[in-house]
């Protein structure tokens, strides 16, 4: 069992490839097709072993369920959606993948969870090691009362990175790759806290990068910002998907048929369905996730 | 949208800091559990210093306490010169001079904390409860410096003789007075605790729920009304709390009221007469004390004025809990 | 409608003798500190900042040596009693607990309601009392002391008041328990622990009756910590209960200067809290 995350991906993924034209379609409700994008799925990533695998993953708080048997394989270099009503158990899940439930007390696993190919509840696993592998974008903006450069430069210090030159081109990368190096980079020195939400949601997402993680884990991240910063985040997300993989828990449906290329979709803590994106949405095989995604409950 | 360096590119370039990286996290990791080691040493070390200065109080007045036995809570005389010692004195005048504070303390600062909470608007009730915790944060020297160059005199030239006119029949004001006495020391204590009433007395009055007092004026009462019949006993647990803090803060005293009270160790039924406190007499003595059993004496004194403060003070906490807020307060 | 005037009558008195109780405190701090202000003031003068106490019974002199000891004897106390209370209210605030953080926030409330002529009476048999002589160590170690509990609970309260998305950012950026309080959530609360503990060295700076018989006194310098040390507070009892007249005046003069130092540490602490509110 290799230690930590030092392990690298097998295969490089090829550069990313310019799509042409973007097929569109989803169904809304019976009568209403809403012309929407879709990511068309395999494209890339698929010959490539997955980054994540869980294996009949169980989580428990005390005796109450959090996710129960959840198998499903997460491709590297693509973006993976998990859609489902509230108290279903998504953040819980994705939460698991960077170990942030253990926070929680009376937490308890079965099953298996591994990132890379190491099992993430291993004892011998290095939680910091993980986490800088495996980054977090929260629910709501969490920017630490810092200034902008501190944030961003937070988790290169936190590796040991000390020498100026390299943290100014970490944190100049970082929030280039997060598009918000044009609206910050006069001041990096003002504080975290004076950025609109949206800003300040782009600043995690930059914060989170900078430890050049494999995998991003983005739990609803738009939910507490306005639609125009959220349209930002979406375009960064599919800029980003090149380099990261991303795993991102929404309950906005057209937000995940815009963004991600394969869904989850969970109910009450188990998984009901995993497939392409398309396939979810226009031909969804189970019938919870199709009353879902038309709107008949949840 | 520039073309980025693929995942291959950006892990090959090693960073200098990469080997710094690997050394640092080997002390990082072993920094949590000497982080929390540390702290948990330091949160037992309060345990462990106060129970060290209890255990040094009980020791140093082991010989007093073998010497004089339970004779020294009962026994009157205080005579170092003869050896022999007893506390009543001090604990009477302890006693008296807190309960009398209190007695005159409390409806002073419920009322102001009553003016403070109903009667005036939210912004100058907070400035003002402000001027009255600076009240608080007034050094005890500096209360017993106005005391004896003002209150004293004050009271010897002006109030005290009027005050015998009228009500001079009674035994308590009985009796000449020379400005140094039990009354003054206890004035000078009214002035000190009243800020600590009024400022958690206001607090616990705020946080009586809007929707109590909605109820009663829709009933018809005046003002008045709902704060005598509604929101005072809602409050009451938390202003009993206060004034039993006040009176742990009365009893534990000593600057100002060893200015002020005569340092005279007797029993009298005038408060116009000088009395002597615990905290007084230990100030007063300790660094005079001759001899071993004078000496112990005097702790073991502390010893009795740490167990009133602490039964006095545990009541306290305990209505505090019983009201189920946190009424911690600085200072 | 007899009733109702008299009910209408009864608020108005109540009410009434409530704004007299008001007026009565906040005229009494009016009267204190302007009192003092003016008395002491008249009395202050360049000697007294800069000059030794007078041979007893003769007049002039200062209290320069009071001064210095004073911020020695306080400097020692926060050496002391701030890191104490700033870790164990770390314990409390980020490890938790059930039991252990209850008895430790008990045992401290009882460590602060102790009358501090008592935590100099513990001083005494643990410092002066072995080295056989009074100093700087031992009103500094009695003062270190009684900063402790209010250094611990206010510490306490303002790590709790760091929002919880704060910790999960850090740690989910890879931080270690440690790295995430000392990085992240004990800045974040700095301002209030901070504003604390001026409260406390202000509180301290006042006492007078721990040090009576620790540090004592000294009519003259006190070189290192190791001498009995003259202070400000000590002084002014001293000299407030002396004979002299001279001595009567010093003591206001001192007075004015221990309040107002008290004063600015307080008001300070509170702009601190109310600034920091603002941002």
């Amino acid at each position: 069992m290799t230690r930590g995350m030092t392990q690298e991906t097998s295969a490089l993924p090829e550069p990313h490839e310019q799509v042409d034209t973007r097929r569109e379609v989803i169904a809304l409700a019976d009568n209403i097709a809403i012309q929407k994008d879709v990511r068309p799925s395999g494209r890339r990533g698929e010959h490539l072993p997955p980054i994540i695998c869980a294996e009949k993953f169980s989580l428990y708080y005390g005796r109450k369920v959090g996710v129960r048997n959840i198998t499903m394989d997460i491709q590297p270099c693509c973006v993976t959606a998990i859609i489902g009503p509230s108290g279903c158990g998504k953040s819980t899940f994705l939460r698991s993948i960077n170990r942030m439930n253990d926070l929680i007390p009376h937490v308890r696993t079965e099953g298996l969870l591994t990132v890379n190919g190491v099992d993430v509840n291993d004892k011998r696993v290095n939680l910091v090691n993980l986490r800088q592998q495996v980054g977090m974008v929260f629910q709501k903006p969490n920017p630490f009362p810092k200034s902008v450069y501190d944030n961003v430069a937070y988790g290169p210090r936190l590796q040991g990175v000390r020498w100026r030159p390299v943290l100014n081109e970490l944190v100049e990368q970082s929030l280039r790759d997060a598009a918000l190096w044009d609206e910050v980079k006069d001041d990096l020195h003002k504080s975290a806290l004076s950025l609109s939400g949206g800003q300040q949601q782009r600043l995690c997402l930059a914060r989170a990068l900078a430890t050049k993680p494999k995998v991003l884990l983005m739990d609803e991240p738009c939910s507490a910002i306005d639609p125009i910063a959220t349209g930002k985040i979406e375009d960064l997300i599919d800029q980003l998907c090149d380099r990261y993989t991303i795993v991102i828990v929404t309950h906005n449906m057209q937000q995940a048929a815009r963004v991600s290329e394969h869904t989850a979709f969970f109910c009450l803590g188990d998984l009901i369905e995993f497939g392409p994106t398309e396939t979810l949405f226009t031909n969804p095989s189970e019938k919870a996730t199709e009353d879902y995604i038309t709107g008949r409950f949840g | 949208m520039n073309t980025q360096p693929s995942l291959s590119e950006a892990d090959r370039t090693p960073e200098p800091g990469a080997y710094a990286r690997t050394r640092f996290r080997g002390l990082v990791r072993l920094g949590d559990p000497l982080f929390y080691g540390l702290t948990l040493g330091c949160a037992a070390l309060i345990i462990v210093v106060t129970g060290w200065l209890v255990s040094q109080l009980y020791i140093h007045s082991a010989e007093a306490r073998h010497e004089l036995g339970w004779r020294f809570l009962i026994s009157q005389n205080w005579d170092p010169v003869a050896g022999d010692f007893g506390a009543l004195p001090f604990i009477f005048g302890t006693l008296v001079t807190s309960v009398v504070a209190l007695l005159m303390a409390a409806p002073l600062g419920v009322g102001t904390a009553i003016f403070l909470a109903e009667m005036t608007p939210r912004r100058l009730s907070s400035f003002l409860a402000f001027l009255v915790d600076l009240l608080a944060a007034v050094p005890s020297v500096i209360y017993g410096l106005l005391g004896i160059f003002l209150l004293v005199p004050l009271l010897s030239s002006t109030v005290v003789p009027a005050m015998q006119k009228v009500v001079g029949f009674l035994p308590i004001f009985s009796g000449s007075f020379f400005g140094v006495s039990l009354f003054s020391a206890s004035l000078v204590l009214v002035i000190m605790v009243v800020p600590f009433i009024v400022s958690i007395s206001r607090e616990v009055l705020l946080a009586v729920p809007v929707e109590q007092r909605e109820a009663s004026f829709a009933l018809g009462s005046t003002h008045w009304e709902t704060v005598w019949k509604v929101v005072l006993p809602c409050a009451r647990r938390g202003i009993y709390a206060s004034v039993f803090l006040a009176l742990a803060r009365a009893l534990g005293e000593t600057m100002a009221v060893t200015m002020v009270i005569g340092n005279n160790p007797q029993i009298t039924k005038s408060l116009l007469a000088p009395g002597y406190t615990i905290a007084a007499v230990v100030a007063n003595e300790f660094t005079e004390a001759t001899g071993d059993l004078y000496l112990s004496a005097l702790i073991e004194l502390g010893l009795v004025l740490f167990g009133i403060t602490f039964v006095i003070n545990g009541l306290a906490r305990l209505l505090i809990l019983a009201t189920g807020k946190g009424l911690y307060h600085h200072g | 409608m007899a009733n109702l005037i008299r009910r209408r009558m009864t608020n108005a008195v109540m009410f009434s003798m409530t704004l007299i109780c008001a007026i009565s405190v906040i005229g009494v701090l009016f009267f204190i500190l302007g009192y003092l202000f003016w008395n002491g003031g008249r009395y202050l003068n360049w000697d007294f900042f800069t000059k030794l106490p007078a041979p007893v019974g003769e007049s002039g002199g200062g209290m320069a040596n009071a001064i210095v000891g004073s911020a020695k004897l306080l400097l020692l106390a926060t050496l002391i009693g701030a890191p104490i209370g700033l870790l164990g209210g770390i314990y409390l605030a980020e490890f938790g607990g059930r039991t252990f953080p209850f008895v430790v926030r008990y045992v401290a409330d009882l460590l602060n309601g102790v009358p501090s002529i008592i935590v100099g009476i513990f001083a005494y048999t643990v410092v002066v009392l072995k080295v056989r002589h009074f100093s700087a160590w031992a009103g500094g170690f009695a003062l270190g002391i009684m900063m402790i509990p209010i250094a611990l609970r206010s510490t306490e309260e303002f790590l709790r008041q760091v929002p919880r998305n704060l910790r999960e950012g850090a740690l989910a950026l890879g931080a270690t328990r440690s790295q995430m309080i000392l990085t992240v959530v004990v800045p974040a609360a700095m301002r209030g622990i901070l504003s604390g503990l001026m409260l406390d060295i202000a509180r301290v700076a006042g006492e007078t009756a721990p040090l009576l018989f620790t540090s004592f006194g000294n009519r003259f310098w006190s070189e290192g910590f190791n001498k009995p040390t003259a202070s400000l507070p000590v002084m002014i009892f001293t000299y407030a209960i002396g004979p002299y007249e001279d001595w009567h005046r010093q003591a206001w003069a001192a007075g004015f200067v221990l309040l107002a130092m008290v004063l600015m540490f307080n008001i300070t602490s509170r702009l601190l809290m109310s600034w920091r509110r603002s941002r």
